[in-house]
Order: structure tokens, then C-alpha cells, then sequence
């Protein structure tokens, strides 16, 4: 399969990189300060290829923590982020049923 | 049910050390995930949308009390407290840790369940008929040859790296409830002009990107002959499948490519090199994997007991005895089975707590075995007549006694874009919808059998192609679009379906599905004449009609 890193990359607006936690499978992402956070908020932005292939290599580089890094794209709206299509808003607030057991 | 021996345990057990080892390398950095995900894989550990994913293995389909408990306690200790049962007789946990997968996996070998070969490009989990060995007319029980294929496959180290997955389902019923033409092989165990019992063999079946009906390859083959012909075919596949492209990977495009002839003739090639070397399986073998299959000691039992002449007054009751009770080989017993289907509900799913109970029920009911069908429903197989009533009112108390067994709400799919990495769009939530637009069982009844498949991607986990009515998640411009095929079935009768025009949105769905059901009642030639073969009569222009002429 083609390295997250050799595919081209082309986004159409804000973009963060996300990923699942290696030692749970949690959704997480890449923040500004080079770590990762559970928290959708707290992710590094990205408006430009050249900025979004960078911090993708840097999360690549991060194969202890996480699993499977790529680019997505997000919604800004008064200061907040926002998952950019229903697959990233369903990652970022769980499944759209109720569970048979309410966690 | 069947009996482990030392060999069967102490490979589990081997695997559950290595495989904790290999967990342990990976946290720790010392493996890397290109390195490790092919290990977790043949493991059954996927990675989805919110965290990984286990599916475990149950065999052909059937499990002990025993074993079903140990799985509710997987779900409460490990996940969420609930499962998932699959098209393939799995189930699969949605929330597990890497951390805690070993320990998850120790506590399923300790009852003799596994993991293994539930995902990768190896041989899966053999699947069979739910009702195997006490269907009436039943040729013999397939699962003898179920387990055969299981102990043979497994870890075989020349069929660990096949191009691509592989899928067995093995029926001994004139009607197929395994779907066994839907596989990669299928085997129909059938007797020939001389009597004796051998199987039909099917190659070259399956769904996805690009689905094919399977073929007969071999008329009959004898037992004696059963393993050595399948390596015949899976060599062939070993030799000649595409590795280059994995949308072209899977034996039924080799099949189609090569034409069903010339594949025979490399398969018989190959065969009569080897037809009569080490995998010749002799009777003692045969008979020895039988004599570790446990059956009850059935009692000699009225087929119509007071206790069910008296339950018969009860409306409720009867609904769900019509429904969800067969017949079984034995005079005084019956097989039920139990939906996972209830209105508003997830298709498959079931608590850690249900789990439990059920086990307790078939420990009470049914000589403590359990069955999964690839209808993601679960069975009883060997129950007393006299204690329908008496299981009935247990069921119903769990939740569990809905009566759409083959009904339209009786809904197969997959998980969908609600948890899977895969998918395009979801599939539960318009299964949901859909129980409830038919939820009243009057109406229900009036359809009649109606099976409605539901596929959240390409991938088809859901087997939409073959759904009377199939629907097909696709993903437009971030917006979640399905695809409707009529007229495919899953049995021995097995077709794909056919799809009636352009995709609708996620929200036009189930109105969709009323006006296809609504056309169907309208048109059917009588009452008995089933949704299929309706469609089968009139094509799909009526119903495209139908639904397109307001769209």
C-alpha cells in the first residue's frame, strides 16, 4: 500500500491530521505542539499542501503513538472547529445510534 | 458439539503467548505498525473509526453455553457489554484496547474460541448451516466435514498468503441456508446414483466490488477425496490469483477470467498429481472428528404436547411459534430461532446480559448449545416442543422474542459507517428506520418473507447483492446516497439482484422501501407468492416505476 506520504495531497480548505491512539484505538489528533490530543479543538490547522505534508510527515514519524495518520478536512465557525463531512463528525462524536449498552 | 483435543488447545493457547508477545513488541516500539498489522490481522484485530475491532470465530456456527458466556464476559470486561454477530457466524467487539487483546483473547481459549484467521488473506472461519445436524432430511451432519476443513486449514502455512481472502460454507440441506453460492467454495453434501454421500463443489462465488454467483466445478466429489481436492483448488488459486491488484485478487475473478472450464481443467490437472498422496481421508479419520461431535439424548416426546395446545389460545405466543419455530429431525423437538432483530434495534447485536441469559435458557432448553446463523440471528437447536411456551415467556422477557424471523424486518447489515473504516454511509440507522416503518406484525405477516440487506460500502458485508431487496450505501459529494437492487436471494436458488435505478438520499430511503413493498402487494399474482419471486415474475420496470414516478 502507497506511504500516507507518497500520495498527493490536495485539500480545498482547513485541514488537521488525525489518527487513532496505538495503545487504545482513540480517536486523536495532531496538535501545533507536536503531540496529540483526543480533543478535535486543540489540532493544528492547516491551510496549504505544503503545511499539511508536513505535519502529516511529522505524525508519520510518530508511529509509537498513533496509527494510520491522514489529512482531513474541517470546519471553522466562530472560533470553533468542526469535523468537515459526517464520516470525521461521526470519528469525533460516536455513533449516530444508541449503543445496546450506554457506555 | 464439538470437542477440542490437546492439539486444538494447545495450539489456541500458543497462539494467545505469541500473539501476547507480539502486542508487547508493538507498545513498546519495537515492532512498527506496517510490521505488526499483518500479525494483529491474522488475529482478527482491525482497526475502525473509533477503536479497534476483535472478531472472534465461532465455527460453523456453533458454540456451548459455556462459550457463549465467556463472550458476554469479553463484551463486559473488555468492551461495552455487547457484541456483534456477523454474515459469517463471527462476532465482533467494537471498542477493544490493544492493551487489554491478550488478555481478552486468554480468557476465549480457556473455552476453546480463537481469533484466528478471522481477517487476512487466509482461510476464514468455515461457515454452515445453523441447523446442521438436526435438520429434517438432512443428508448427515455437515459439520464433520465443517471441522475437517477447519483443523485442515488452519495455519496451513501454503495457504497463510493466498492472494486474497478465502471463504468456505458447507450445506447437507436441499434448501441452503448457508449460502453456500455465495462463496469462495461451496460444498453441498449430496448423495450420487450409487448412494453414496459426497459433495457438489462450487467455486468462484462471492459479493463485493464485483459479485459472482459460484459455479459447479465438480459435480461430486467423494469424501474421501475432500481435502485433496480443495488443495487442488486452492493451489490453482495460489499459482494463478492476481496479486497485483486486490480488486482482482479473489478467486471468483480468476474463475471468471479463466472461464469455468479451463479453471476445472487446471484444478483436475492438479488434482491427479495428488489425488491419492497423504490427503486421502480415510474412514478412520472421518469417523474419529465424528466421534468427538456430541449429540443429546433426545427423549421420546409427543409432537403436540398439552402444554402447546394450550399455549396455541395465546395470540402473541402463536405469532412467535409461526415465525421462529422449525421443524427437527426428532419427533417431540424443535429448533428456535431467536432474533436479534428488534424493532428500532441494531441488526446483531446483543448485550453481554442477554448473552448470559441465553446461555442459562439453552442450558435449561437445549442441551446448552447455541447456534449462529448468517442472518445474524441465534438458535436454539434442540428444543422440547412441550417448552416452547415456557421459553417463549423467558424470551420475551429478555427482549428477545420479536416474531420477524424471515420477515421484512428481519434485517441483515453490516455496521456501517457508524463504525466502520470501510464504509461510505450507514447501514444500521436505515435498518432501524426501516423496523420501525414495519413494525406492526400484521402488515409484517400479510408481506411475508422478505429479506432486506443492507451494505454500508462495496464490500457488500452486508450482502446487499443478494437481498430480495438489497441497498447499497455510496458516498456523493460527502453525502450519504443508496443504491437499490430487487430480486437477488441467498439460497439454492441464489441470484443477484437487480438495481432499479439512480441512488437515492439517505432520508428517501425507507419511503423507497414502502413504495417497493406497496407495489409488491399490488401485484403479486396471490397471496403465497413471495417478493421474489414477483420480481422474478415481472422484471424490474414495475417497480422502478413505482418508485421513480414521483422522484
Amino acid at each position: 500500500m502507497t506511504s500516507p506520504l507518497q500520495q498527493k495531497i490536495k485539500i480545498t480548505g482547513p485541514s488537521i491530521v488525525t489518527a487513532n491512539r496505538t495503545a487504545d484505538g482513540a480517536v486523536i489528533y495532531r496538535t501545533a505542539a507536536k503531540d496529540w490530543s483526543t480533543e478535535l479543538g486543540r489540532a493544528a490547522i492547516v491551510r496549504a499542501a505544503d503545511e499539511a505534508r508536513a505535519l502529516l510527515a511529522e505524525s508519520v514519524a510518530d508511529d509509537l503513538g498513533a496509527v494510520g495518520p491522514y489529512i482531513a478536512p474541517v470546519e471553522l465557525s466562530d472560533g470553533a472547529v468542526k469535523p468537515g463531512n459526517l464520516r470525521e463528525q461521526i470519528r469525533l462524536s460516536g455513533v449516530t445510534i444508541g449503543l445496546p449498552v450506554q457506555a | 458439539m464439538y470437542a477440542y483435543d490437546e492439539i486444538d488447545r494447545t495450539l489456541v493457547n500458543e497462539r494467545v503467548s505469541e500473539f501476547r508477545d507480539q502486542v508487547k513488541r508493538r507498545l513498546s516500539g519495537e515492532l512498527t505498525e506496517d510490521e505488526f498489522k499483518m500479525l494483529r490481522l491474522q488475529n482478527g484485530v482491525y482497526l475502525q473509526l473509533h477503536a479497534y475491532m476483535l472478531r472472534v470465530a465461532i465455527p460453523y456456527g456453533t458454540m456451548s453455553s459455556q462459550q457463549l458466556r465467556r463472550l458476554a464476559h469479553v463484551a463486559r470486561r473488555y468492551d461495552r457489554g455487547y457484541g456483534h454477530f456477523t454474515t459469517r457466524q463471527n462476532i465482533q467487539y467494537n471498542w477493544i484496547k490493544l492493551v487489554d487483546l491478550p488478555d481478552a483473547l486468554a480468557d476465549l481459549a480457556e473455552v476453546g474460541i480463537h481469533a484466528m484467521q478471522t481477517s487476512g488473506n487466509n482461510t476464514r472461519n468455515v461457515t454452515s448451516d445453523q441447523w446442521a445436524g438436526v435438520a429434517p432430511g438432512e443428508i448427515e451432519d455437515p459439520r464433520i466435514w465443517a471441522e475437517l476443513l477447519r483443523q485442515y486449514t488452519t495455519l496451513h502455512p501454503e495457504f497463510s498468503f493466498l492472494p486474497r481472502k478465502f471463504k468456505f460454507a458447507i450445506t447437507a440441506s436441499a434448501h441452503d441456508r448457508a449460502a453456500i453460492k455465495i462463496h469462495d467454495i461451496g460444498l453441498r453434501l449430496h448423495k450420487n446414483a450409487a448412494g453414496e454421500t459426497g459433495f457438489e463443489v462450487l467455486v468462484g462465488g462471492g459479493l463485493g466490488r464485483t459479485p459472482f454467483i459460484g459455479k459447479t466445478i465438480k459435480p461430486y466429489v467423494a469424501g474421501r477425496d475432500l481435502l485433496s481436492y480443495v488443495e487442488a483448488i486452492l493451489r490453482v488459486y495460489n499459482q494463478y490469483g492476481r496479486r497485483d491488484n486486490i480488486y482482482k485478487a479473489r478467486i471468483k475473478i480468476l474463475v471468471h477470467e479463466l472461464g469455468i472450464e479451463k479453471f476445472a481443467q487446471e484444478v483436475e490437472a492438479e488434482w491427479q498429481e495428488m489425488r491419492d498422496g497423504a490427503l486421502v481421508l480415510d474412514h478412520e479419520v472421518v469417523e474419529d472428528i465424528r466421534s468427538r461431535f456430541f449429540y443429546p439424548a433426545y427423549e421420546k416426546l409427543p409432537h403436540m404436547p398439552d402444554e402447546l395446545k394450550k399455549a396455541a389460545h395465546d395470540a402473541k405466543f402463536e405469532a412467535w411459534r409461526k415465525n421462529s419455530v422449525s421443524p427437527h429431525k426428532e419427533q417431540g423437538y424443535a429448533i428456535v430461532t431467536i432474533s436479534l432483530k428488534p424493532v428500532g434495534g441494531p441488526p446483531g447485536d446483543a448485550t453481554a446480559e442477554q448473552m448470559d441469559a441465553l446461555a442459562d435458557l439453552a442450558d435449561t432448553y437445549s442441551f446448552g448449545e447455541i447456534r449462529v446463523g448468517h442472518e445474524q440471528n441465534l438458535a436454539l437447536p434442540h428444543v422440547a416442543r412441550r417448552d416452547l411456551p415456557a421459553l417463549w415467556k423467558a424470551l420475551d422477557k429478555l427482549g428477545l422474542a420479536t416474531p420477524n424471523v424471515n420477515l421484512v424486518t428481519d434485517i441483515i447489515a453490516c455496521p456501517g459507517l457508524d463504525y466502520c473504516s470501510l464504509a461510505n454511509a450507514r447501514s444500521i440507522p436505515i435498518a432501524q428506520e426501516l423496523t420501525r416503518r414495519f413494525a406492526n406484525h400484521e402488515t409484517a405477516n400479510l408481506i411475508g418473507r422478505l429479506h432486506i440487506n443492507i451494505s454500508g460500502c462495496i464490500n457488500a458485508c452486508g450482502h446487499h447483492h443478494v437481498g430480495h431487496i438489497g441497498i447499497l450505501g455510496v458516498e456523493k459529494n460527502d453525502e450519504e446516497f443508496y443504491q437499490i437492487t430487487i430480486g437477488g436471494r441467498a439460497d439454492e436458488k441464489a441470484e443477484l439482484g437487480h438495481l432499479i435505478g439512480p441512488a437515492v438520499p439517505y432520508g428517501d430511503v425507507a419511503d423507497v422501501v414502502e413504495d417497493i413493498v406497496e407495489a409488491y402487494l399490488a401485484l403479486r399474482a396471490q397471496p403465497d407468492e413471495l417478493f421474489v419471486d414477483t420480481v422474478k415474475r415481472l422484471g424490474v420496470e414495475p417497480f422502478r416505476e413505482r418508485v421513480y414516478a414521483t422522484r
